[in-house]
């Protein structure tokens, strides 16, 4: 049974129709990357996917339950986690406060309980420290824990990003762009970490990228968008051959 | 008919209150929409305007038009110095800093003014003191408060040929939006900036010249900034239209509140209206949403 | 990096950090808890007087300084909190049920105005505030059945257990012992999910989203407990005023609250402290050198409002962190010395970027 469907969706800003007649399904624990030109509508459907935004027609199935028209809070006790394209970290906070953010759809205390710092709330605060640092150890952040992200370089916050949705332990992780920005280096570096975490976590990724290097090495599934729509949909190879997609990213004389 | 005309008499002074609350206003909007700046000293820059022009046609003499003008350049002037030597220091600190800063600026410029001026309340002279108009034998209405209404109107064309015809204005949009970009598109953005400050200090200052006729200038005089602020936000902050729509709007509900209802109720009632906009469109009348794309 | 050698998390979540941190809170506590036995009777109710601000300091601080919510209207709660208090005494209620009463039900008006300005952001909310606040000192000057109108409302003095808490030293104990419980709560709920889920709200309210934090319930909620805290403050207050006018919860107060926030350290517990204390003391210090200043200059009216402002001007354009800012990078300073480097202070140079869209 597939983690997550998308069946027919659609997306209208007043007069532009920025997706429309999209349908994909996606499988436990592969790597499904969705590439395009810019403009092809790639980040609305992940926005429509974490509920930033409301489809204007079609569903959306996460783990058999109808999604489609959740609170956009509600993602992240589901298990979905996201990366943003331009890093909406928590600028005035140190990195492991915003790891430890990522722990709150894991936080079941009281309101009073905090409020004293009861014996429950600290040791579930050290809980969430470990799984916290866990991360930190994975993606290996450990000297920079204690610093404010407004001071860290463009490639760590990315990691830091990352490992921030990492802490929600999602079983769907929407990756927009992770390779923006990051030079050849960080980018092989990432395709390590995605390829770790589909292997040693077991979780479903669903990744917008431009770099089609990393997208052949990490992909399972490719699906190539274009004006809202969908081209070509199968293997790295086979979307990367398709004549369409050449067409839609370079262009060809008219038929 | 007297009610007829009792209503007609409320909403001109309603509307001249409000469009002195919208000339402030739509000063606040100026420096909003090119810095993002908000200006909580706006009001004690009217109020220096109308001490400026006391100075030039009450004490010097001067003829009310060319006073008036002067006073309007020298506080437009003021305005640009104020950004080039304060305002500028502090940009790319975040909005709330900003003001607190103009909130400060209000207090000096208060007790600058009490020291300059002393306490009392001071007027002078305007073409359109104490006149009346007649209109069909039966409606009488006061030459000083459609002098206020005539005026903003056309204060407001001249302001709107100037920012949808000239580069100037594209340039001010351009800085208030991304400053590194503009200063890369060779726009001389501190000077753009200085420049707004200085033509929303001359629209105060000819607010303030405005409500002579209706009310004298004292140090006080600048505690109309916060209704005028409550007006801008009302209608949008960031919408020039809308600043004038909410002053009016605000202007009008404060005259037939306090008509209709009993006394102590005025101020209240232009809270709840304001209140009330704001829960049913969080971005005032004609603001835009502004949702940023992730 | 000057930083303890930690072993175990506990380290990283307790209040106290180290034995140094601990002997220092303690000494702070015996010093203040000593003060009203040496220093005479003004001095104790002037710092009385400063407790209790800064107790409402706290309350906006949690608001503004760390949910990023501006509130232009919060001399509303403490009104509603003095009120509140001073009316339940005058009913036979006890001192100790009437101000946590008026606590709560200031907590209560708190989410009152949060909800309906959930989706206002920055500039809007802090004018709704401002509009909110008008409208709850209308409501006291005009419902004179129950707040005296302008009459005004006696306090009367409070009684513990048969023991009356009058005078100066009685505001004092009472504000002391308000103000560490509220700091306490305070920083538990900043080393909890919800002071974090605040931070959240305040840096991206986008990604807040995406973690899991629902904004609606958190946003009331820290409107409530700022609420709250102000509503302490405000039972509080109507002790040490002793006589209540409507009129004096007005919008002049509720900007004195919002720069004790600032001027103290936007982000900082301690910088309301600061901030109340500095907004508490400097007409104080203004009314000692008033007679000392050349050219005259003491003698004008408008002195003090005028100082004031300038003092938030240079405050601005100088140290934005405030004295909390000036605070760390001092006791950096000391850390680092002497290998103190002087760029690592120094404000880095920004360009303005729209916070329309952020």
């Amino acid at each position: 049974m597939s983690i997550f469907a998308a069946q027919d969706i659609a997306m209208n800003f007043g007069g532009i129709r920025a997706v429309e007649g999209v349908s994909f399904t996606v499988e436990p624990g592969e790597v499904f990357s969705i590439i395009g030109p810019n403009g092809a509508g790639k980040t609305t459907i992940f926005n429509m996917i974490s509920r930033i935004y409301t489809p204007s027609a079609g569903k959306l199935i996460f783990a058999g339950e109808d999604i489609t028209t959740i609170p956009p809070h509600q993602i992240a006790n589901r298990g979905i986690a996201r990366t943003f394209q331009n890093i909406e970290l928590f600028a005035n906070a140190t990195l492991l406060q915003n790891l430890l953010i990522g722990r709150h759809c894991h936080s079941q205390v009281g309101l009073l309980a905090q409020f004293g710092f009861l014996p429950s709330v600290r040791r579930a605060e050290i809980a969430h420290r470990e799984k916290a640092e866990e991360v930190i150890e994975f993606l290996g952040l450990q000297r920079y824990r204690d610093q404010l992200i407004a001071n860290l370089p463009y490639g760590v916050r990315k990691v830091v990003e990352l490992g921030r949705a990492l802490c929600i332990e999602p079983k769907l992780l929407l990756l927009d762009e992770p390779s923006s920005g990051l030079n050849v280096e960080e980018t092989e570096e990432m395709g390590y970490w995605i390829e770790d975490i589909k292997q040693d976590l077991g979780v479903t990724i669903i990744m917008v990228e431009h770099d089609m290097k990393l997208v052949h090495a990490v992909s399972d599934r490719v699906m190539a968008l274009a004006s809202g729509r969908i081209l070509a949909l199968g293997t790295s190879s086979e979307v990367q051959n398709d004549p369409e997609v050449i067409r839609a990213y370079i262009g060809g004389a008219p038929v | 008919m007297e009610d007829v005309l009792r209503l007609l008499q409320l909403s001109i002074n309603g509307a001249a209150t409000g469009c002195i609350y919208g000339l402030i206003a739509l000063g606040f909007v100026l420096i909003y929409k090119a810095t993002e700046m908000v200006n909580f000293a706006q009001g004690e820059i009217m109020m220096l305007g109308g001490f400026i022009a006391y100075t030039l046609v009450g004490k010097f003499g001067m003829n009310y038009w060319l006073g008036s003008g002067l006073a309007v350049l020298i506080t437009a002037a003021f305005g640009y110095a104020l950004d080039a030597l304060v305002l500028r220091r502090v940009i790319g600190q975040p909005q709330f800093a900003v003001v607190m800063l103009t909130l400060g600026l209000a207090f000096i410029f208060r007790a600058g003014a009490g020291i300059a001026w002393g306490y009392d309340s001071v007027a002078f002279n305007t073409p359109f003191t104490n006149k009346l108009v007649k209109f069909g034998g039966d409606v009488v209405l006061g030459q000083d408060n459609l002098s206020i209404i005539f005026g903003t109107v056309l204060l407001c064309g001249v302001l709107y040929l100037f920012f949808s015809r000239t580069r100037l204005g594209i340039a001010m949009q351009a800085s208030s939006q991304n400053q590194l970009a503009a200063y890369y598109m060779g726009i001389p953005v501190r000077r753009v900036f200085s420049l707004i400050w200085a033509i929303s200090a001359g629209v105060a200052a000819v607010a303030a010249i405005l409500l002579v006729p209706v009310q004298m200038v004292d140090v006080n005089s600048g505690i109309v900034g916060f209704k005028a602020f409550a007006a801008a936000v009302l209608g949008g902050f960031g919408s020039i239209p809308g600043a004038l729509v909410g002053g009016v709007l605000v202007g009008i509900v404060e005259q037939m509140a306090g008509y209709y209802l009993p006394t102590g109720f005025q101020e209240v009632t232009s809270n709840i209206v304001l209140l009330a906009v704001l829960i049913l469109r969080p971005q005032g009348l004609f603001g835009q949403v502004i949702r940023k794309r992730v | 990096m000057i930083a303890p050698f930690k072993t175990r998390y506990d380290q990283d979540l307790d209040l106290a950090k180290g034995p140094g941190s601990k002997i220092a809170y303690a000494v702070l506590l015996l010093v203040t808890a000593a003060i009203p036995l040496v220093l005479g009777e003004f001095y104790v109710g002037e710092l009385g007087g400063l407790f209790i601000f800064a107790i409402a300091g706290v309350g906006l601080m949690l608001l503004t300084g760390y949910t990023g919510l501006v509130s232009l209207g919060n001399a509303a709660f403490l009104g509603i909190g003095a009120y509140t208090n001073a009316i339940l005494l005058a009913r036979g209620v006890p001192f100790l049920i009437s101000l946590p009463a008026a606590g709560l039900l200031t907590a209560f008006f708190g989410v009152l105005i949060g909800v309906p300005t959930l989706r206002m952001s920055g500039l809007y909310l802090a004018i709704a505030t401002l509009a909110f606040g008008s409208i709850i000192g209308t409501v006291l000057q005009k419902w004179d059945s129950l707040t005296g109108g302008f009459d005004g409302f006696a306090v009367q003095t409070p009684t513990i257990l048969g023991f009356k808490i009058e005078g100066a030293w009685g505001v004092y104990y009472a504000a002391l012992i308000v103000l560490v419980l509220v700091v306490w709560v305070s920083m538990n709920i900043l080393r909890s999910p919800l002071g974090r889920a605040m931070v959240a709200i305040r840096d991206s309210e986008i990604s807040a989203q995406s973690m899991g934090i629902n904004l609606a319930v958190t946003k009331s909620i820290a409107f409530g407990i700022s609420a709250g805290i102000t509503g302490l403050a405000g039972g509080l207050y109507a002790h040490y005023v002793r006589h209540l006018a409507p009129d004096s919860f007005d919008i002049l107060l509720s900007i004195q609250l919002v720069t004790i926030v600032f001027i103290g350290g936007l982000g900082s517990l301690h910088g309301a402290i600061f901030g109340a204390a500095f907004m508490r003391l400097l007409p104080q210090a203004i009314a000692m050198v008033r007679d000392d200043l050349p050219f005259g200059l003491g003698q004008l009216p408008g002195l003090e409002p005028s100082l004031f402002g300038l003092i938030l001007v240079l405050v601005i354009m100088f140290e934005p962190g405030g004295i909390n800012g000036r605070w760390v990078k001092l006791k950096r300073y000391f850390q680092a010395f002497p290998l103190h480097r002087k760029p690592a202070a120094r404000r880095q140079k920004s360009y303005a970027k729209s916070e329309r869209l952020r």
